[in-house]
C-alpha cells in the first residue's frame, strides 16, 4: 500500500478484501435465484410486466429523494428516504428478473441508466410533481395502498420470482402504508389550515388515479395466466381502503376513481419524466466506467 | 492430513458463514439474525450458502455476502459461492433468543411479534396495531414513538418517558 496518499491505498487492489464503497463486485440482486421461466409464459411478456411495476419503484423513489434535505422534520427526511430505499430494492429486483425474463441478460443498471424516458413503463401519478408535503403524503397513500393489493396477489404468481419478490415487497409496502395513513390523519384533522392543504392536496392528486386501475394488454394476459395481476380488479378493495383513510382524517372522498387509460405503461408520459430520468442518469452516464 | 466426513465439512463451513457479523448491526450474527437459510458442501468441496435480504432494498447485503465469501476462504474452502434466496420472506421473528438478548445489551430494542401478514384483501386497522417497545436501558413500557423509521430500514426510533433516554427498536415486519 502506497503511503503517501490515502486514497490510493483506498483504491489499490486487495486481494480478497472488498472495499464496499468501491463495489463489491455482487452486483446482481438475483444471485443464484432458479429463474426458470414457468411454463406458458411469454418471456418478452414477463419482462414488460416486470418493467411496468419495477418502473413505478423507481421513479417514485427518485420523487421521494427530493425531500431529503427539504421536509418539514429532519425524522421525515429520514423516513421518505427509508421508503425510497425500500422502493429501489424492489426495483432492483424487478429489473433483474426483466433482464432474464427477455433473454437479453441486462443487467438492472441497464435498466435502470441506459434506457431513455419513453422506454420508462411507470404510471404517470408516480412522475407526477412533487408539491408539497401534504401532496407527498396524498400520493404515497394512494401508491403503497394500490401497490400493497396488487402485491398481496401477486405473491400467489406462478412465477416463483415475482411471487417472492412480492410477498417480501408486501411487509415494506404495509409500513410504508401505515407512515401515510398517519400523516393523512394528523394533517387531514389537524388546523384548518393543514386540513385545507390536504383537501387541496387529494384534489390534485385524484385525477391521476384513473390509470392506476387501467390495464395494459401485457397486465391482462398475464393476468389470465396466473403470473400478474389485472389492475382493475383492486380497484374496489384500493377504493375502500381511501375512504376508510380520508373519512377518519374528515377529508371529503372525491367519489369513485375517475376512468382511466393506460398511458405510461405504453411510454406516454408527462414532461415531468424527462428531467427526473435525467437526474437519475446522469452520473452514470457521465462516467460510464463507474462502479458501485 | 486429517481425514473428514461430508457431514463434519458442512458443519465446519456453516459455522463459519454463521459466525460473519451484520455490517449494520454488528453485535450481532447472521446466524441471530436468522438470514443464513442453508449451507451445501459438494463432494469435491465446493461450498454454496444462501442468505436472505433482510429488506428488499438492504444495502448490508452485498457487503454480508462478501464477508461470508470471505469467511469461508479463510476456513480453508477455495471454491464458494455465496447465492441469495429470496422465498420465503425474512421477518423478525427469525431473529433468535440469542440475538434479541445480544440487541437489549447494546441499548437496541428487540422486535415483538411481526403483524400477521394479510392475504386476500388488505384489512386496515387505523387503531395503533404496534406496542410501545420496551425501553432497554430500564425496561420500563413507558415510552414514546419519535420516528417510525431510524438510521437503517430495520430501525425506528423511541423515547423513554422514564428515564428520558432515545434509543432505536428493531421494528416488527
Amino acid at each position: 500500500m502506497s503511503g503517501d496518499n490515502i486514497f490510493t491505498g483506498l483504491v489499490e487492489e486487495h486481494d480478497g478484501d472488498a472495499r464496499w464503497a468501491f463495489g463489491t463486485g455482487f452486483t446482481e440482486a438475483l444471485a443464484g435465484v432458479d429463474t426458470t421461466l414457468p411454463e406458458g409464459v411469454d418471456g418478452p411478456a414477463l419482462a414488460e410486466y416486470c418493467q411496468m411495476l419495477g418502473d413505478d419503484a423507481l421513479v417514485q423513489a427518485q420523487r421521494l429523494v427530493h425531500w431529503v434535505t427539504d421536509a418539514p422534520e429532519l425524522e421525515e427526511e429520514v423516513a421518505l428516504a427509508n421508503i425510497a430505499l425500500d422502493l429501489l430494492g424492489q426495483a432492483r429486483l424487478l429489473l433483474a428478473r426483466a433482464g432474464q425474463a427477455d433473454g437479453t441478460g441486462r443487467d438492472e443498471d441497464a435498466f435502470a441508466y441506459r434506457r431513455d424516458a419513453s422506454e420508462f413503463r411507470n404510471v404517470r401519478l408516480t412522475e407526477a410533481p412533487r408539491g408539497d408535503f401534504a401532496r407527498c403524503i396524498v400520493t404515497l397513500l394512494v401508491l403503497s395502498s394500490w401497490r400493497l393489493a396488487l402485491f398481496t396477489r401477486l405473491a400467489h404468481s406462478v412465477d416463483p420470482v415475482l411471487a417472492a419478490i412480492a410477498a417480501k415487497g408486501v411487509n415494506e409496502l404495509a409500513y410504508h402504508r401505515e407512515y401515510a395513513v398517519s400523516w393523512a390523519l394528523r394533517l387531514g384533522d389537524g388546523t384548518p389550515y393543514s386540513h385545507e392543504r390536504m383537501s387541496a392536496a387529494v384534489a390534485d392528486v385524484w385525477p391521476l388515479t384513473g390509470e392506476l386501475f387501467a390495464a395494459h394488454p401485457v397486465e391482462t394476459s398475464l393476468a389470465g395466466l396466473g403470473a400478474g395481476v389485472d389492475p382493475a380488479s383492486v380497484r374496489e378493495e384500493v377504493r375502500e381502503v381511501l375512504d376508510q383513510v380520508l373519512t377518519a382524517a374528515t377529508l371529503d372522498a372525491p367519489g369513485a376513481f375517475p376512468d382511466g387509460e393506460v398511458s405510461g405503461r405504453e411510454g406516454r408520459h408527462t414532461d415531468e419524466l424527462a428531467p427526473l430520468v435525467e437526474e437519475l442518469q446522469r452520473v452514470a452516464r457521465e462516467h460510464p466506467e463507474a462502479t458501485w | 492430513m486429517v481425514t473428514t466426513t461430508p457431514n463434519e465439512t458442512r458443519r465446519r463451513a456453516w459455522k463459519a458463514a454463521a459466525a460473519v457479523t451484520d455490517p449494520e448491526l454488528p453485535m450481532l450474527t447472521l446466524a441471530d439474525l436468522g438470514i443464513l437459510r442453508e449451507v451445501e458442501v459438494s463432494e469435491e468441496g465446493a461450498v454454496a450458502v444462501w442468505i436472505t435480504p433482510t429488506y428488499s432494498g438492504c444495502p448490508a447485503l452485498a457487503e454480508m455476502r462478501v464477508d461470508v465469501d470471505r469467511a469461508l476462504r479463510t476456513a480453508g474452502f477455495d471454491d464458494v459461492e455465496v447465492r441469495t434466496a429470496l422465498s420465503p420472506a425474512w421477518t423478525t421473528d427469525w431473529i433468535t433468543e440469542e440475538g434479541r438478548r445480544k440487541l437489549t445489551e447494546h441499548g437496541i430494542s428487540a422486535p415483538g411479534r411481526a403483524p400477521a401478514r394479510p392475504s386476500g384483501p388488505v384489512p386496515l386497522t387505523l387503531l395503533p396495531t404496534r406496542t410501545a417497545p420496551r425501553c432497554p436501558r430500564c425496561a420500563t413500557a413507558d415510552t414514546e414513538e419519535l420516528s417510525r423509521f431510524g438510521s437503517t430500514s430495520c430501525k425506528s426510533l423511541h423515547r423513554c418517558r422514564s428515564c428520558l433516554e432515545p434509543f432505536e427498536h428493531v421494528k416488527e415486519i
